[in-house]
């Protein structure tokens, strides 16, 4: 399964700061995309709200539409826990849990869920999921250690196919090379590759490389100043968005020019 | 440094020492210091006691008489206050544990921040209350007050040993010191989990999040295991200030033979409570049976400690802490 992601007028609030403003996207299923951006730009808060995740924080809120396939994820009546059932979700930093092994780490969302299986049905999604994430070769002899032991890049792409086992529609990136050196970072770049087979993805980035690389389209967040909300400037195919860009400000931030 | 240089014949720069280093030293000479002081306080404390019991436990070898005083033998006489100090105590901790939890999460994850501070102040006063205040509290109010509960619990309950009892009119038993004693723990219990639970790294609650947990769920999947070994420390703390109690135990408490039944007054005693209650008036031999009482209740103590100790560091490749 894979959901189309629409925005339509969306601000984003901490309290009473606005600081996302009218948002206007539609994401295709089955594509990367990747937002690009400087620092406290709004586009981890934006990529937060669609999972609803940034609601942890207290006193955030969104106002406006987001459309998953159609269906408002801000409706009245709609569990945020529900919602990330269906979103998943990977994390700046590699955050396995530390106390499960890593056979219980990808079947936590399972468990979460109330599923109840057979030891075969288990072992196959573990297998599924880590395969999915090309990290099966390098753990099935340990599956009952803990994910805290493996390294950087294996604890990402645990995390990445700890959400994949649940099979989500849409799978939210926050940065998740980040932390990690160059060879890990290619084995999560060639995995946001193939998972976007199945999945809709969408990767926060620092990196325009990056973005260059896995995705689809781009769009690009900028900020007017201190204390003004983050707005999206430009939304396009990644080519376009790097060779011929529309928006000044968008050319001078992929050409290294800020201001 | 530019002197060395130019002097390259006298002083390696590598071997001049860099200022600071003296405190370097003098920090971890009164560290090893503190460390060798608490080891020789306890020394000295297991010293003391053992010699000082030494005629209660062996009177034939260390004293003149042919046995102790109250009994015909010392575990005769110490085994009742030991099952009375362990029944109290771990009724108590089975009281306060899931209250402290319960608060500690209440402030950690429910409470906004308006009502959190205050409860934490509150119960953090409550630490602050001395003992024999909680005892003439439980002698004079609770005591009085548990006297229904206690006749309810023998008339429907009475055929479980605890509750068989006759549960008398003045409350003064076993349970009443154990409510006491759970009252006096929860403070020490809730503080420390409040302080453990907020420490759950964000990164992991938000992963459970994420994956579509509900708040229970999360706390059960990252706040629980992360903060185990905090939960257990902080009860044996609790049970540990709870075996040693004296105060409350003595006001509350009217004291007798060893009983079952946890509802009648007049029965039971504890360790702590029997040591204040006759040391003053003691000498010779019975002084000796209650320093004795006393070193058990240092064994049961360490004990408890290994147990904690243990029950920690058998999952230690899951806390996280790698």
């Amino acid at each position: 399964m894979s959901k189309r992601i629409e925005a339509i007028d969306l601000n984003v609030y901490y309290g009473n700061f606005l600081a996302v403003e009218g948002v206007n996207i539609n994401i295709e299923p089955r594509s990367v995309t990747a937002f690009i951006g400087p620092s406290g730009c709004g586009k981890t808060t934006f990529l937060r709200t669609i999972n609803r995740m940034h609601e942890v924080l207290p006193g955030a809120r969104a106002e406006g539409r987001l459309l998953l396939d159609g269906e408002d994820v801000y409706a009245t009546g709609v569990d945020p826990v529900t919602v990330r059932t269906q979103v998943g979700m990977v994390f700046q930093r590699p955050n396995p849990f530390p106390t499960m092994s890593i056979r219980d780490n990808i079947l936590a969302g399972h468990k979460l869920n109330g599923a109840r299986m057979s030891r075969s049905e288990a072992d196959g999604i573990v297998e599924k999921s880590l395969r999915g994430a090309n990290l099966w070769n390098e753990v099935k002899d340990r599956l009952d250690k803990p994910g805290s032991g493996l390294s950087g890049g294996q604890q990402q792409r645990l995390c990445i196919a700890r959400s994949i086992a649940v099979e989500p529609d849409v799978i939210l990136m926050d940065e998740p090379c980040s932390a990690l050196d160059p060879i890990s970072t290619l084995a999560i770049e060639d995995l946001i590759n193939e998972l976007k087979n199945e999945f809709t993805v969408v990767i926060v980035t620092h990196n325009m490389q990056q973005a260059a690389r896995v995705a689809d389209k781009t769009a690009f967040f900028n900020i007017a100043g201190t204390g003004k909300p983050g707005k999206l400037i430009e939304y396009d195919e990644t080519s376009v968005i790097f060779n011929n860009p529309a928006n000044k400000q968008t050319e001078d931030y992929v050409s290294g020019r800020f201001g | 440094m530019t002197e060395t240089a130019t002097e390259p014949a006298k002083r390696s720069s590598l071997t001049a020492s860099r200022g600071g280093a003296a405190g370097d030293k003098v920090f971890s000479g009164l560290a090893l210091a503190a460390g060798v002081i608490i080891l020789m306080v306890l020394a000295f404390v297991a010293i003391f006691l053992v010699v000082e019991s030494l005629p209660a436990l062996w009177p034939e070898v260390f004293s003149d008489e042919e046995s102790i005083e109250s009994a015909d033998t010392f575990w005769q006489y110490v085994w009742p206050l030991m099952a009375g100090t362990l029944i109290a105590s771990i009724i108590a901790i089975l009281l306060a544990t899931p209250v402290a939890v319960g608060i500690a999460l209440y402030i950690s994850h429910y409470a906004p921040k308006s009502v959190a501070t205050p409860v934490g102040y509150v119960i953090d006063l409550l630490a602050a209350i001395p003992s024999v205040v909680f005892g003439a509290w439980g002698m004079t109010t609770l005591a009085g007050g548990v006297v229904p509960l206690y006749k309810w619990l023998h008339e429907y309950l009475g055929w479980i040993p605890l509750f068989g009892g006759d549960a008398g009119n003045t409350g003064r038993a076993l349970l009443t010191s154990a409510i006491v004693l759970a009252v006096m723990i929860l403070p020490i219990i809730t503080s420390l989990c409040r302080e453990i639970f907020i420490q759950t790294p964000k990164l992991h609650e938000e992963a459970a999040l994420a994956l579509g947990a509900t708040r229970w769920e999360m706390i059960r999947m990252t706040v629980f295991p992360f903060a185990r070994a905090g939960i257990i420390s902080s009860i044996m703390l609790g049970l540990g200030r709870a075996l040693g109690e004296t105060m409350a135990v003595t006001l509350v408490l009217s004291p007798g033979i060893f009983s079952w039944s946890i509802i009648t007054s007049g029965r039971n005693a504890t360790i702590p409570s029997e040591i204040a209650l006759n040391f003053p008036e003691a000498f010779g031999m019975r002084q000796s049976e209650l320093i004795a009482a006393g070193l058990m209740l240092f064994i049961i103590t360490l004990v408890v400690n290994m147990i904690a100790r243990w029950i920690v560091n058998r999952h230690k490749e899951f806390s996280g802490a790698n």
